[in-house]
């Protein structure tokens, strides 16, 4: 057959020497939706890049001024929208910490329960989709399933699959249900099985490991400057993890574990992630035990406190006492009255490190309400990562610092 | 623990350090903000403090306009955390600057991740900092007018429509009618500014 460019000089062959611009996204597949890169390429190389977020801002910040700190609980869920429990309680640990009030053991215990399932259902999601993008579709729909089991116990108990709003100031919506413990102590190893299954399939896979190991590298200087946190922070080597270096609720009585990793590469924040799965289900294992050593009746079987500024009054008690009926108006109509001051709360999401400043002047309304959302801090740094790689290790680097739109813009 | 740094503070920096709390176990110390960048710089390089992690930059302000002028001096209040992974501690800075043209110097090259934070207090507080690379709103976009989080941004403002760009990559058209249009469709179309 004759090539098809004979008629042509060579000079018209030439590639054009200057770079290039690509625009990738805010509807791209790999893109989660709601980024934009400007990108310079040279042939597939990246020179440099521009990530532009901003297009899932929904003024977290301005509306949670407008309401009463109760009214902030949908917003939390709606942030790190694939582990919404663990912004529920990173959200109520800080206004309890500017309230000056602590949560009895059981309230405790369910709160590190129920967070660490949500931390289990955020990695599988994130190693799962990273693996999908790279096109092994069976660990994702594996990984959803294991994700699946875990959201099914979260609505056994919250009675929402995805935005539960469970947690309140000063304890929980509910205390435990009957079944809950059973049901997750009968997905822990299931889960487990299926991280292994899944991993199975990746870690001895050639293209996998070629496409993540030595992509995407991040510096432990520059992830410290950068303010990275969570997976993305350890796998740089930095065992910082505020469930160990600044334990709060009941972290500090077990044990467990922080992966670090060494290169800061994809492939060391996929690893971090799968071992953070596992010891997520020790920690799970032995809060349950605990909450069996509580003895019935005691103050400390219960997940709420008991102050009724602050906790909502029973429903049979709305309805048929004064105390009731007039202690469930003030919180509904003015809210709970924080007392004047500014406290930063952070905790151990997800990502990393998820802080709430939190200003108060009185009165039922916050009157400021800053978001430290772990994401968008990764998302910045993500610029080192992808300028001077490949095009196509985009997608993997982008897929393993797990950005979430709703908690990254806010 | 952290105490520490509070002292070193007030032992380098004297009448430049305004006040010092430590409200629920937060330690913060409140500066001039001729001192701002001296004073991070010191926290980062000082190596009893040695805070290299940067945990977070935004703003607060702290007018209210049922009572206070919109010009009031000290209107912003700017904030940084900073985490030693080291010591495994933490302090927050704060510095007030006036409603009147807010300005500060930024402090990217003590801490690279202090950039999108400080393009954030900006693009809602209208706070510039001087000497930033880079300073573009982050979250809104260039044609948006006001700075949202200020306390005289009406929360139900809505924005006009943006006109179709030529030739730059930030934002693609053509437009659709009624995009940039109001939720509300009941306002005036003399409110909607």
């Amino acid at each position: 057959m004759e090539p098809v460019d004979l008629d042509f000089e060579e000079a018209d062959l030439e590639l054009p020497s200057e770079p290039m611009t690509l625009l990738m996204g805010p509807s791209h597949p790999a893109m989660h939706g709601t980024i934009r890169m400007i990108l310079k390429l040279d042939g597939e190389t990246v020179q440099d890049v521009d990530i532009q977020p901003g297009y899932l801002h929904r003024a977290f910040e301005k509306m949670s001024e407008r309401g009463t700190w109760s009214q902030v609980f949908p917003y939390t869920d709606r942030l790190n929208y694939v582990s919404p429990l663990l912004n529920n309680v990173g959200y109520a640990l800080a206004v309890e910490k500017l309230l000056g009030v602590e949560v009895p053991r059981k309230g405790q215990l369910f709160r590190v329960i129920l967070g660490e399932m949500s931390r289990i259902s955020d990695h599988l999601t994130c190693n799962g989709a990273m693996a999908m993008e790279l096109g092994a579709f069976t660990p994702f729909l594996w990984y959803l399933k294991a994700r699946e089991w875990i959201w099914e116990a979260c609505e056994e108990q919250t009675g929402a699959r995805l935005t539960h709003s469970f947690f309140r100031i000063g304890g929980a919506a509910f205390p435990p249900t009957e079944k809950i413990q059973a049901q997750i102590r009968s997905i822990l190893p299931r889960t487990l099985e299926v991280v292994a299954e899944g991993e199975s399939l990746l870690l001895k896979n050639r293209i996998f490991l070629d496409r993540t190991q030595g992509v995407g590298v991040l510096t432990k200087e520059h992830a410290l400057s950068m303010g990275v946190s969570g997976p993305v922070l350890r796998s740089c080597g930095i065992d910082y993890d505020v469930r160990k270096d600044k334990p709060y609720l009941t972290y500090g009585e077990c044990d467990f574990d922080v992966p670090v990793g060494e290169d800061g590469d994809t492939y060391d924040r996929f690893m971090v992630r799968a071992e953070e799965i596992r010891q997520s289900c020790r920690i799970i294992e032995q809060s349950l035990d605990l909450m069996k050593k509580i003895a019935p009746g005691s103050p400390d079987d219960a997940v709420s406190i008991v102050d009724p500024r602050i906790v909502l009054p029973p429903k049979d008690k709305v309805y048929t006492t004064i105390e009731g009926t007039i202690a469930h108006f003030k919180l509904i109509m003015e809210g709970i009255d924080v007392p004047p001051g500014e406290v930063y709360g952070y905790t151990e999401a997800g990502n990393g490190e998820l802080g709430f400043l939190l200003v108060s002047r009185g009165g039922g309304n916050p009157w400021r309400v800053r978001v430290r959302g772990p994401c968008f801090f990764s998302l910045q740094a993500a610029h080192d990562m992808i300028r001077g790689g490949m095009l196509a290790d985009i997608i993997p680097t982008f897929g393993s610092i797990n950005m979430i739109g709703g908690e990254c813009d806010r | 623990m952290s105490k520490l740094i509070l002292e070193r503070l007030k032992a380098q920096f004297g009448a430049d350090v305004l006040e010092v709390s430590s409200f629920r176990g937060d330690d913060v110390a409140l500066v001039k903000p001729a001192r701002w960048v001296d004073v991070a710089r010191f926290v980062h390089d000082d190596p009893r403090c040695a805070c290299t992690y940067f945990v977070d930059l935004s703003a607060v302000d702290l007018c209210d306009p049922r009572t206070d002028d919109l010009d009031m001096d000290d209107r912003f209040e700017v904030y940084v955390i900073a985490y030693s992974v080291e010591h495994k501690h933490r302090v927050r800075i704060k510095t007030r600057v006036s409603g009147d043209e807010p300005r500060l110097a930024t402090v990217i090259p003590v801490w690279s991740g202090a950039n999108w934070m400080e393009r954030e207090v900006f693009d809602m507080y209208g706070v510039h900092f001087e000497g930033h690379p880079d300073p573009r709103r982050i979250l809104t976009y260039d044609e948006f007018k006001g700075h949202p989080l200020r306390k005289d941004y009406p929360a139900n403002r809505a924005q006009p429509l943006v006109e179709y760009r030529d030739g730059t990559f930030n934002k693609l058209g053509p437009f659709l009618q009624d995009e940039g249009m109001p939720l509300n469709r009941s306002a005036a179309p003399d409110e909607r500014n």
